[in-house]
């Protein structure tokens, strides 16, 4: 019955004209995201996983697609996600992940495909030293050195000779650690005491008795969140007035809710998008920050945006500002568009970001000066811009 | 160190060790009568703490949504498996209770009423959510072997722990003392939470003892603990006790999470943790011995505290590190122990 072979035939046919219509009015540039949005570095996941939300669709008239997938800060499924986001997807950039253990075991499968990535996470050591593989990685937040050489530099103004130090037992204590050592030296600021403690422990007593026996000038908390804040509580329990400085992973609103009173007075380096409002109208980073804060906060409710999203943020904005420069080496889809995004992204000059501003170059895939930092203290309860 | 800070640690460490001797009794108890390691019990206290915080802003808690879920669930499961008999019965505790919670919850939240209420409140949403596990994950396996309950309890604990993300979100909270009063005694200052977690700790414990030793209910768990099959011919329900069980375990895990509260900031997944402290104070006593469990628990919380002082950067290897010279000992006491499965 050749009738009906024809009629069934022709769906077929339909779909797949349709099909071949779609791909020929422009691939769109596929952006792959792995993220941890479960686990315990969902606080940071999930604030990245909203901002990819508000992020555009389109730039310059050629169609963006996102395909989010969760890691749950595990180093095997974030490989797992570079891998199909690669091989299924055909991404043209690989963004993230959240944490530094996932982001450095991405490193390889980007480098063996041949795929621009940016990761979300802080170590320096995902960008450094330069190689063959990290030829294909960026990276948004600033590197710890930058943050460890404003504090040192503060503590130094303030006359502080000696500091307790208590970070996590985990790479960021240990990172912030050894940065914060090799900043301090120089600047005739020794360490009295060096302590560690886990992100769930309950209690931090043992340690803080430890430190305040030593007798610093200051403490130092090197934590990330609100975890942060029970080494601080602990330390004005047991009677301690002196000054605590903290580092810029606290730099959200929930340290301030759960450290209430007992965080007032405390200070630490942040990216300027922290205290946005009170930059000057002459930084042009107040501006892009502005914007995206008003952004995320429509979306997701009042007082709800924070640092770790704009990281996510401050990514599509280098893919933003490449992306001509790599049409021009071809379609997306194609390695010559992937390596033409990724030569893009290393030649980027001055791309204000919410973080800081950026200049990228073969060596220095974060591209963050001073500008990209600020030191800010506690007060009544917010964020408060030091001069 | 001198005598002061020895004392400071000592504090600590019995302060925490009371908390995780109500866990380990927990654990005793479940796996005694129902032969379940209840891994779940870490989220009991992590839910109970942050219900208790939510509870304490003023806002109705996200956790009344999980408790009518699950008792939703667990009412579908016991009604499929029933058809007909005792419904009514069924659905009071399944349906209706957790209504009545919510109801109530709903009510109070918002006109803030105190800390006793708050706690009460949160361990009425909390509570009830073990016996609602154990009727639509465990009844219906009562009879599997250990292994079998374990990989169930381990299964309960992940969606648990994705269930809490999903509620409570990502970030921590910390709930207001009990009091704000500091003792002094001598030039040691003892914080007022520190008494009531002790204080309540000691009165459960009493009162389990009471149960165990001097009601009939309790007896009858005794019996089944003993000996499965010779309680059912002697007319003991064993699902019955283990569904009692479950609640009494409930109700301990949920209040060592409203203890717990105040002290540190509670994650959504920090109960784990907790529990695993406990655990390992249960296995010191063999998942079989009531006071060897608090005693190891005590032990725990102290090697920690002072483990804390002396090597932070080791503390949670030196915890762990106990539970292995007791295994050795165990296993070379016990060889024939599997055998008895």
């Amino acid at each position: 019955m050749p009738f009906r072979r024809a009629v069934l035939a022709t769906p077929v046919c339909l779909a797949v004209l349709i099909t071949s219509l779609g791909a020929a009015s422009a691939d769109p540039v596929r952006v792959g995201v792995s993220i941890s949005t479960t686990g315990p570095a969902a606080s940071l996941g999930i604030p990245q996983r909203n901002s990819v939300a508000l992020l555009p669709k389109q730039i310059g008239g050629q169609d963006i697609e996102y395909i989010v997938l969760d890691d749950a800060a595990d180093a095997s499924k974030a490989v797992a996600n570079a891998r199909k986001l690669i091989d299924q997807d055909k991404i043209d950039v690989l963004i993230g992940s959240s944490t530094t253990p996932s982001s450095l075991a991405m490193i390889d499968v980007a480098a063996e495909k041949h795929v621009p990535m940016i990761s979300l996470a802080a170590s320096a050591s995902i960008i450094a030293p330069m190689d063959a593989s990290r030829r294909w990685v960026f990276k948004t937040p600033q590197n710890d050195s930058l943050m460890a050489e404003a504090l040192a530099d503060t503590m130094q103004k303030a006359g502080v000779k000696t500091v307790g130090f208590i970070g996590f037992s985990d790479a960021y204590g240990d990172g912030w650690l050894a940065e914060f050592t090799k900043a301090a030296a120089p600047r005739g600021i020794s360490l009295a005491a060096t302590e560690k403690y886990a992100r769930p422990d309950t209690t931090v007593t043992g340690q803080v008795l430890k430190l305040i026996a030593a007798k610093p000038d200051a403490m130092l908390i090197a934590g990330a969140g609100t975890p942060a804040a029970l080494p601080q509580r602990t330390l004005r329990e047991r009677g301690y007035t002196g000054v605590i400085y903290q580092t810029h992973g606290v730099a959200n609103a929930d340290f301030l809710r759960v450290g209430g009173k007992d965080v007032e007075g405390t200070i630490l380096p942040s990216g300027p998008i922290l205290v946005a409002a009170q930059l000057p109208d002459s930084n042009p980073i107040k501006k892009v920050a502005l914007d995206y804060i008003a952004k995320y906060d429509a979306a997701n409710g009042p007082g709800t945006v924070n640092n770790f999203g704009a990281h996510a943020y401050d990514a599509m904005l280098l893919v933003q500002a490449a992306i001509p420069a790599a049409l021009a080496h071809g379609k997306p889809g194609t390695a010559a568009f992937r390596e033409g995004l990724r030569d893009g992204l290393e030649g980027l000059k001055e791309v204000v970001l919410d973080h800081g501003i950026a200049t990228m170059s073969p060596t220095d895939h974060n591209g963050f000066d001073a500008r990209a930092r600020v030191m800010v203290t506690v007060k009544n309860g917010g964020w408060l811009l030091l001069p | 160190m001198d005598q002061s800070i020895f004392l400071i640690l000592l504090q600590d460490g019995v302060v925490n060790g009371a908390i995780y001797a109500l866990l380990a009794l927990c654990l005793v108890m479940v796996f005694a009568v129902t032969r379940v390691i209840l891994i779940p019990q870490g989220e009991l206290v992590s839910f109970a703490a942050l219900t208790y915080a939510t509870l304490d802003t003023g806002h109705v808690p996200a956790s009344l949504y999980l408790l009518g879920g699950l008792g939703g669930a667990a009412f579908l499961r016991a009604a499929w498996a029933k058809r007909g008999t005792a419904l009514l019965w069924l659905a009071v505790e399944t349906l209706v209770l957790p209504a009545g919670i919510a109801g109530v919850t709903v009510w109070l939240a918002p006109q803030k009423p105190g800390v006793a209420v708050e706690v009460l409140l949160a361990l009425a949403i909390t509570a009830p959510l073990a016996p609602y596990l154990y009727r639509l994950a465990f009844q219906p396996l009562a009879n599997a072997s250990v292994l079998v309950l374990l990989v169930a309890s381990v299964g309960a604990h992940l969606a648990l722990g994705g269930l809490g993300l999903l509620i409570f979100g990502p970030e921590g909270s910390r709930g207001p003392g009990f009091s704000t009063a500091m003792l002094s005694l001598g030039d040691q200052v003892v914080p007022g939470q520190s008494l009531w977690i002790l204080g309540l700790t000691l009165t459960a414990m009493a009162g389990l003892y009471l149960f165990f030793e001097f009601t009939l209910l309790g007896t009858a768990l005794r019996a089944v603990a003993v000996n499965r099959l010779g309680a059912r011919l002697v007319g003991i329900r064993t699902e019955q006790a283990g569904l009692i069980a479950f609640t009494l375990a409930g109700i301990l895990g949920a209040l060592s999470g409203v203890l717990v509260a105040p002290l540190t900031t509670i994650y959504y997944d920090s109960g784990f943790l907790i529990g695993l402290k406990g655990f390992v104070a249960a296995i010191v006593g063999g998942l079989a011995s009531y006071p060897l469990a608090v005693l190891a628990a005590l032990v725990v919380g102290l090697v920690e505290s002072f483990s804390a002082f002396w090597a932070s950067a080791f503390k949670e290897v030196i915890v762990f590190t106990v539970i292995i010279p007791v295994l050795l000992w165990r296993s070379w006491r016990h060889q024939d122990l599997e055998d008895e499965e």
